[in-house]
């Protein structure tokens, strides 16, 4: 059995005095997709945060590769972040350089290969995701789910051990919702990734996720491979998972009573 | 938008300006007469100095020689110091050169004329212009010519 | 009588409230200016950020200094002529001409155009950085954005501002010149003689550089932290932006005042 590749022990974090998460211990294992789910507003991307060492935990400690990611200076984070690649929502491909240059980029900053090696490479990973033809497009000029698909070329370029994808397929529609979902799932096997991704999608993440949290309130609620949590999840993750509008979570924001509120009776 | 395009325009910006604080600093600007050169000092007590300042030219024949580099008031014989810095290559003064302020204009800066005199020892570092003329100031002057209007 | 004071209270509780505020952004925008003089040695390997700086900072602001400089010269010609020729001194054009512009609008206007182009053109892409998560996913790919993105831009402003300041003054003293001398008739060599007779080298024009360069610094600044610090929406952006403009040109002439009584101190 080998070790998780991320493991999180009795993490909190606050935001101001609002509490994001409550002594949360989650582990991610190497070579499986794990997905992180939860309604809006959870901090599922704060979490992608926390593990990639963009923000600080209040309490807890996050380990990555068995290295304690808070306690590095900066040039060993650096060091590491050259392992992990990040999915971001929108894509964060810079605008001011075009589709090839957005991937040879972490080339040209990380290494110092030649013009024909880093060209090579490039060509590579962008048909891998399907892209070679608009390698010399403007970020501009490409769709929102190209645009994902150019960042997805992006972050694995350095040949990472880990991606982290912050919400995949919202807002896409479902051609390139299954082009990404492929993309995720065909990545994760042939280059031995560890893949993370935090996302609200429930049918396209139980397709495709080999182990579920899933998170609400700052806590753990749930969590199994998509077939365990089908079988035995609480009343609260089925709700969730089946997109109930009534159960544990109400379909009324706490008030008073209707009636009372309604003819001002005090 | 290439490469080479970019940096030809950036060029062009850099040399605009590097042309502009060029022509700014010998065209607009006294640079280009203001030589840079060694200077020795000589001092002058003058009674009044009128609106005399640091910097105010000395000139001899009207040819700027050198500036006003400092001015202290003597309290024990009061009267005001001007310390005047002379360039090293107008250096046959005579000592008894005659040093006067005048005014450009009837309402212009003022400046030190310095006048040689016949000697044949020159004024070096440190020297003192033993003639001085103050300066000519306008409200004495009317003053005077209306008390000598009244008393006829 | 308690309604009085819940509001009095409420006003002392939002000016402290400000205050605190107000604080801590001076404290995070010192923060930001150290961590930009770290990286800019770095820019220095690196000379193509700073062409690129160059030209959207610089180059594309030339256009807008040399207009408004041409007619702001030509309006001193202009507006000195008539002032001058009461006194009959209409000679003394060019020293009036060159004595306003190498001194105050030279440095000053330039400044405000710089800050209205260059320094909300600078917010506006930060913050659309940021709202495109483009700082993290530097940071993500291990590269410092400071490094990369924002040093070349304040150094770009910086270096800019004082060859901007200089084009803004030397054709506005054209200007100046085509209306005095070919229009009102004016003695050509007396534009010049007198102009270089009264500017001074040290006093007036290296002034006047010395203004250029603390404003060109702190537009930037300016410019950059509003972009850096938005929020990361459309309307953060736009109000980033707007922020940008008026703190600078009001920093601007804040610092004209105070600069402008400092060295007519020590002259």
């Amino acid at each position: 059995m080998k070790s998780p590749l991320v493991e999180i022990t009795k993490l909190s974090f606050n935001r101001g005095s609002r509490i994001i998460f409550n002594n949360v211990n989650l582990d991610i294992e190497r070579g499986k997709i794990t997905a992180i789910m939860g309604p809006s507003g959870t901090g599922k991307t704060t979490l992608l945060k926390l593990i990639s060492a963009q923000l600080e935990p209040t309490v807890g400690s996050i380990m990555v590769d068995g290295q304690n990611i808070h306690g590095l200076d900066q040039e060993e984070l650096f060091e590491m972040r050259k392992r992990m690649g990040m999915l971001f929502q929108s894509g964060a491909l810079l605008t001011d350089l075009d589709v090839f240059d957005n991937v040879a980029y972490p080339l040209r900053e990380h290494t110092r290969l030649d013009e024909r090696m880093i060209r090579y490479l490039v060509l590579i990973k962008l048909h891998a995701v399907g892209l070679r033809g608009a390698a010399q497009l403007m970020p501009s000029e490409l769709s929102g789910g190209m645009l994902r698909r150019v960042a997805l070329a992006r972050a694995i370029v350095l040949d990472p051990m880990m991606i982290l994808y912050d919400e995949p397929f919202s807002g896409q529609d479902p051609i390139s919702m299954g082009v990404l979902m492929k993309l995720i799932k065909t990545m994760n096997d042939n280059l031995g990734l560890t893949s993370i991704i935090v996302s609200h999608d429930v049918n396209e993440v139980s397709a495709i996720a080999d182990y579920i949290y899933i998170i609400s309130d700052g806590q753990i609620m749930d969590q199994g491979t998509p077939a365990e949590l089908e079988e035995t999840a609480s009343e609260w993750a089925k709700q969730f998972l089946k997109g109930l509008p009534d159960g544990p979570v109400h379909f009324h924001y706490p008030a008073l009573d209707y009636a009372i509120d309604l003819f001002e009776i005090s | 938008m290439t490469r080479q395009i970019l940096e030809i325009w950036v060029g062009v910006f850099v040399a605009a300006g590097i042309a502009a604080l060029f022509m700014l600093a010998m065209k607009v600007s006294n640079l280009s007469t203001v030589s840079t050169g060694d200077t020795y000092e000589i001092t002058a007590r003058f009674d009044n100095i009128g609106g005399l300042s640091i910097r105010s030219p000395v000139k001899a024949s009207g040819v700027l020689v050198g500036r006003v580099s400092n001015i202290k008031y003597d309290k024990d014989y009061s009267v005001a110091v001007v310390t005047m810095s002379i360039q090293n290559r107008f250096d046959s003064f005579s000592i008894d050169s005659r040093a006067s302020i005048y005014t450009a204009g009837l309402l212009g800066e003022q400046y030190i004329e310095l006048v040689p005199g016949i000697e044949d020892n020159y004024l070096e570092d440190g020297s003192d212009v033993v003639m001085a003329d103050s300066a000519l100031i306008l409200e004495n002057l009317i003053g005077r010519f209306i008390s000598e209007i009244i008393s006829k | 009588m308690q309604h009085f004071l819940r509001k009095t209270v409420a006003v002392f509780e939002s000016l402290g409230d400000r205050s605190l505020d107000s604080f801590e952004r001076l404290g995070r925008s010192t923060l930001f200016l150290v961590r930009v003089f770290k990286s800019i040695p770095f820019v220095f390997l690196r000379p193509w950020l700073l062409i690129q700086q160059l030209y959207s900072v610089g180059v594309l602001t030339i256009v807008i200094v040399l207009v408004a400089g041409t007619f702001v010269g030509m309006v001193l010609g202009l507006q000195g002529y008539n002032i001058l020729v009461r006194f009959n001194s209409e000679s003394s054009l060019g020293t009036m001409v060159g004595l306003t512009l190498v001194r105050e609008l030279g440095p000053v206007v330039t400044a405000l155009l710089f800050a209205g182009r260059a320094g909300s053109a600078l917010t506006a892409e930060l913050g659309l950085m940021k709202t495109t998560e483009q700082f993290s996913a530097l940071e993500m790919m291990a590269v410092d954005p400071f490094k990369r993105v924002i040093a070349p831009r304040f150094l770009a402003g910086f270096l800019s501002m004082p060859m901007l300041a200089a084009i803004f003054s030397a054709v506005g003293i054209y200007g100046g010149y085509y209306v005095g001398v070919y229009l009102l008739g004016v003695d050509d060599g007396a534009y010049w003689a007198q102009m270089q007779k009264s500017v001074d080298f040290h006093e007036d024009f290296m002034n006047g550089v010395w203004k250029t360069v603390v404003f060109g610094f702190v537009a930037t600044w300016i410019a950059l932290f509003e972009g850096y610090d938005s929020v990361p929406t459309s309307e953060g952006i736009g109000r980033a932006t707007t922020q940008s403009v008026v703190n600078a040109s009001l920093a601007v002439l804040g610092l004209n005042f105070i600069l402008t009584a400092l060295m007519l101190e020590t002259s």
